[in-house]
């Protein structure tokens, strides 16, 4: 279809993720699906404070009881690794397999271990 | 490390991998995105109108019930998918304003007007369905954060087609008057619904790169002919009729036939020219104008209690 392109505000693609709306701060939202186990981002929001950000999250993420509790952040305070660094930062595990139990044998007569 | 950006990210789509938001990406990828995604949040957003119509007169208060949250889940996915695209460095209010002026646009299906209670079952059965045909597809698309929000939508789109195809079983089994009115309601919806999928593959302009970037996984005759084959038999179960006289299985390919699409409608309803366009557009900016105390109160709110951005 002719749809036509919008206009991208300037930003570098590295850029750590910014409040792109300055009226309306924006929040990450992690939810907790069940007792026993870790709040998992489920996306952002836009509200004014975190009375308001609790409420939309609620609203926006949980219709259909995925969630029993709820955690909202400010955007601006998650700090990310640079995909950049990926490299640096995780490969050298990656050739340290005795880190792992299947590097070890283990005659079977010694039975589970 | 010697590979540049374009090689690292041309990697990541060939290993079926998900781009994700700070990775580099080619302005072409990440405008083609922007406006894909912005236009899907739009479309969820308008959507809303043509059922909105029904809420004060539908049939009894179950299925009142079942309207309004269908809607606040449109309006839901509108904001999983402008999250979505803010991700990719563009703010949620700049979106809103193209589509008020009209430089973006949203699904032609929603210029349509919802005319009798039957239309709320098609659009639930045919709309739907044909979205989530699409929307499965895009389950798998390239971009993390695009393929996330579709996961969570098509979880929800499920609900939105049952229901409408039990609101359509209702009416067949009904009166006289209300399988008339079940027809009639699919003879209106029936191209409109097909023309969703958007022009043949050999007229769009996007499809190709789209593909070749992974934004896109079906084209859109794949998509159109899949959604035939599904539709047509739920149309005999309900003992409706399609409105196109040259519906045939087809044993040798497979799949069912069906005639040619009015293009020239299509096209007059994406350029504005469909029977609801203005309205659309003008009820929304209303409802934004309106609401601007809302937004206010709120504002002045959070600064008296100190919440203001950078005092947390």
């Amino acid at each position: 279809m002719s749809y036509s392109v919008p206009d991208v505000p300037g930003r570098p693609a590295d850029a750590p993720r910014e409040d792109t709306n300055p009226g309306t701060p924006l929040w990450e939202v992690f939810v907790r699906q069940k007792r026993g186990l870790s709040h998992v981002h489920a996306g952002s929001l836009h509200a004014e404070d975190v009375e308001r950000a609790l409420q939309n999250a609620r609203d926006v993420y949980t219709r259909r009881v995925e969630g029993v509790s709820i955690w909202v952040v400010r955007s601006t305070e998650v700090h990310a690794s640079d995909p950049e660094d990926a490299a640096a930062m995780f490969e050298p595990f990656a050739d340290k397999p005795y880190r792992h139990p299947t590097f070890y044998d283990i005659p079977d007569e010694v039975g589970h271990m | 490390m010697t590979t540049t950006h374009e090689e690292r990210f041309g990697a990541i789509i060939a290993a079926d991998d998900k781009v994700e938001p700070r990775d580099w990406m080619p302005d072409g990828y990440r405008a083609t995105l922007i406006r894909q995604i912005a236009q899907h949040a739009h479309s969820e957003v308008i959507g809303m109108q043509p059922e909105g119509n029904w809420i004060s007169r539908a049939p009894t208060l179950k299925r009142k019930a079942i309207l309004m949250a269908k809607i606040q889940d449109e309006a839901g996915h509108g904001l999983y998918l402008y999250s979505a695209a803010e991700t990719l460095g563009v703010s949620r209010e700049h979106l809103v304003s193209l589509l008020h002026d009209g430089r973006q646009k949203y699904s032609s299906i929603f210029n349509y007007p919802t005319l009798s209670w039957a239309d709320i079952g098609t659009i639930g059965w045919l709309v739907d369905g044909a979205a989530i045909a699409n929307q499965i597809m895009l389950q798998r698309t390239s971009y993390g954060p695009y393929a996330r929000a579709m996961v969570r939508i098509c979880k929800e789109e499920s609900f939105h087609q049952r229901q409408g195809y039990e609101i359509m079983m209702t009416l067949a089994k009904g009166s006289e008057e209300q399988r008339a009115m079940a027809q009639d309601a699919l003879n209106r919806w029936w191209w409109p619904s097909l023309m969703m999928f958007g022009p043949h593959d050999s007229a769009s302009t996007h499809t190709e790169t789209s593909m070749e970037w992974k934004i896109k996984r079906a084209s859109n005759d794949e998509l159109r002919q899949q959604f035939v084959d599904m539709t047509v038999p739920q149309a005999d179960y309900l003992g409706l009729v399609v409105p196109d006289s040259e519906v045939s299985w087809n044993e040798e390919r497979g799949h069912y036939d069906f005639g040619p699409i009015d293009w020239d409608e299509f096209w007059a309803v994406v350029s504005g020219d469909g029977p609801m366009n203005r309205e659309r557009i003008a009820h929304k900016r209303t409802a934004w104008e309106d609401n601007q105390w809302v937004r206010d109160a709120a504002a002045e709110y959070a600064a008296k209690r100190g919440h203001r951005r950078g005092a947390a």
